[in-house]
């Protein structure tokens, strides 16, 4: 068995998730770089966000292991994943609706703070978490609208959010789960530019989850591809683009998906 | 129904331009005895003045009851059926004491509190491992066993059993009444208290994870917050503030009766906190106050029926007023204030293309 390299951030031994009878995840052995823009695609149902749900702690893998750097973090709490350093943002929108878009952002800021339990202090006077939040938003270009309420905003500025959730959390690793999502096709260049400035500005390494080929073949330096649960192939890629198998199994069919 | 627990947007964001309502309120809360004995020609200490400083005296009392329940329902959004618990051991614990142990009343008050925090957390730590109904089902269960052990006759001794406790001594200074304006005053300064501390923690870090919790509790943990802990906080609080008010309740009845642990006693809190508006704080007290009072004039006007008749009017309020009074009054104002801002940003857009050189210093 291969020792961790120091380089490899994010590890998975084996990993398979069960539900019932459906292998949602079959016994995936994955190793990310350190600083690397990882994606990982594969047609709808292939297991990709159940994947992110095992990295990120939302589920228990029914057998094998999660490492970050070189540590087993199976089956460590949710909430300790973000003071970890691991942030992730979601397929479908997941933030707090009825608060307005600072205090979302803020939140995430404070999480990582010393001053939670301090019941005797006003929130809006810490002004380091605000400040935090100020510089994940204007990142984000979200900063005119820190005052309207999360729930009301257009989808594509509820995806912004989303990575200014994460952002605000400074994490090391970012899973993003198809960050342009559902988004208007004009908006997604300048998200994928974002995510692309937000990786080399900060030195973070990105696990990105895309179904958008022409996103993925330019902005990854490795790319798995997952079917039916298994890894079917990983590389760079120009070794993604020439692999036969890929190619036959599903390249063509991928781009005839639309949904 | 569930349109109504849920809190209207920026419910708990823009209070600034109102701070000055609350020093009036509390100013016109003071004067009332006295205007009201202006009015009626009667002695501060008598008549229809004493008669309504009880009544607001209750509503004090009820309010605090009330704010407490919406810091777990309207802003963690936990919703307990056993709140009566906290309120009810409260009231048993400061009779018990004050019959039984001869502490003044200071010591009873920290008893009540440390009683209050041993309650809450060992509750809390059991009932908050599952969630909404079930949790709900959870407190239920809590509170029934109190109410069923408040009457158990192996403890007539001390808790008097089915009739409960009767003839709490109080200090004479306190009376309530002989020392009715006395007794006013504390309640009302005792609810002022609790309205701040309540109003600093939901304002306080802590306060916002609550709220996050009560929004997307998933997320919450995703983003690094251990939220059975914070969950567990607003238990506890809350259960204090519900502890406290039924230590004043025991103190203005000068009793404590099985039914300050019943199941309708925390009824009533869901009520007072619906009709006055959930997760707003203030929504609460108004609602105790609409409660009291309706509850009041019904009862005068149609006697025992009135508990029906309040039933009727609460399915009316859910149906045409589901965000409660203040949350209802907060939407209006949104609506009211876009409306003027309509009216108003084409004419000042209008007025500053107008004049020349007008377009900033
Ligand atoms: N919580 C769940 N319970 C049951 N089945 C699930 C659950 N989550 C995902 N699945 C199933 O697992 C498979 C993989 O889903 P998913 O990981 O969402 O795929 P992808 O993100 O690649 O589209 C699908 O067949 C899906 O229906
Ligand atoms: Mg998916």
């Amino acid at each position: 068995m291969p020792e961790t390299s120091p380089a490899t951030i994010i590890e998975t031994r084996n990993v398979t998730k069960h539900f019932g009878g459906l292998r949602a995840v079959d016994g995936v052995s994955l190793h990310v770089a350190a600083g690397a823009m990882h994606s990982i695609i594969g047609p709808n149902g292939a297991g990709k966000t159940t994947l992110f749900n095992l990295i990120s702690g939302y589920l228990k893998p029914t057998s094998g292991q999660v490492l970050l750097r070189g540590r087993n973090i199976t089956g460590v709490p949710l909430h300790r994943m973000a003071h970890m350093g691991i942030g992730r943002s979601f397929q479908i929108t997941n933030v707090f609706p009825e608060l307005t878009v600072m205090e979302n952002v803020r939140l995430a800021a404070q999480a990582l703070g010393k001053d939670n339990y301090a019941f005797w202090r006003a929130a809006d006077s810490l002004r380091r978490y605000t400040q935090a939040a100020e510089r994940a938003l204007l990142e984000v270009g979200l900063d005119a609208k820190a005052d309207v309420t999360a729930g009301v905003l257009p989808h594509g500025d509820k995806r912004r959010l989303e990575l200014a959730i994460i952002l605000a959390g400074d994490p090391e690793v970012l899973l993003l789960d198809e960050p342009t999502a559902g988004m208007a096709s004009e908006q997604v260049p300048s998200l994928v530019a974002m995510i692309a400035r937000i990786r080399t500005a900060g030195n973070k390494t990105i696990i990105l989850v895309e179904h958008n080929m022409s996103i993925v073949m330019n902005i990854s330096d490795r790319i798995s591809v997952m079917h039916q649960g298994r890894l079917l192939a990983e590389g760079n890629p120009q070794e993604i683009a020439a692999n036969e198998s890929v190619q036959k199994a599903y390249l063509g069919e991928f781009h005839d998906e639309h949904s | 129904m569930t349109t109504s627990t849920k809190p209207i947007h920026g419910a708990q964001t823009r209070r600034t331009a109102r701070n000055w309502l609350g020093p009036i309120v509390v100013l016109l809360l003071l004067a009332f005895p006295f205007i009201l004995s202006l009015l009626s020609g009667q002695p501060v200490d008598t008549g229809t003045p004493k008669f309504w400083q009880g009544m607001l005296i209750q509503v004090f009392i009820l309010a605090v009851f009330a704010m407490s329940y919406d810091l777990l329902m309207g802003y963690t959004g936990i919703l307990s059926f056993g709140h009566a618990m906290f309120f009810g051991a409260g009231a048993y614990a400061t009779g018990i004491l004050l019959k039984h142990s001869g502490w003044g009343l200071a010591a009873v008050l920290l008893a009540v509190v440390g009683v209050a925090i041993v309650q809450s957390v060992l509750i809390g730590v059991v009932s908050l491992r599952v969630r909404g109904v079930y949790l709900a089902m959870a407190t239920l269960a809590f509170a029934q066993m109190f109410f069923i052990l408040a009457q158990a006759t192996d403890l007539r001794a001390i808790t008097g059993a089915e009739d409960g406790l009767h003839g709490i001594p109080v200090p004479d200074w306190l009376n309530p009444t002989d020392q009715r304006l006395t007794f006013y005053f504390v309640a009302l300064l005792f609810m002022v208290i609790m309205y701040l501390i309540a109003r600093r923690v939901v304002d306080s870090p802590p306060g916002r994870v609550m709220v996050a919790i009560r929004e997307n509790e998933a997320r919450a943990q995703m983003i690094g917050y251990n939220t059975f802990g914070y969950k567990l906080m607003a238990v506890t609080l809350s259960g204090v503030m519900a502890a406290l008010a039924g230590f004043m309740n025991a103190l203005w009845n000068l009793n404590a009766t099985p039914d300050v642990l019943s199941v309708e006693t925390t009824i009533n809190a869901l009520l007072m906190t619906i009709i006055g508006g959930v997760g707003t704080l203030i929504g609460p007290m108004l609602g105790a106050g609409v409660y009291q009072l309706l509850g009041y004039w019904l009862n005068a006007t149609f006697g025992p029926r009135w508990p029906l008749i309040i039933g009727v009017i609460y399915i009316l309020l859910v149906l045409f007023v589901p965000y409660g009074i203040v949350g209802t009054w907060q939407l209006r104002r949104n609506d009211m204030r876009a409306g003027w801002a309509r009216l108003i940003r084409p004419l000042r857009t209008g007025l500053e293309a107008d004049t020349p050189g007008a377009t900033k210093k």
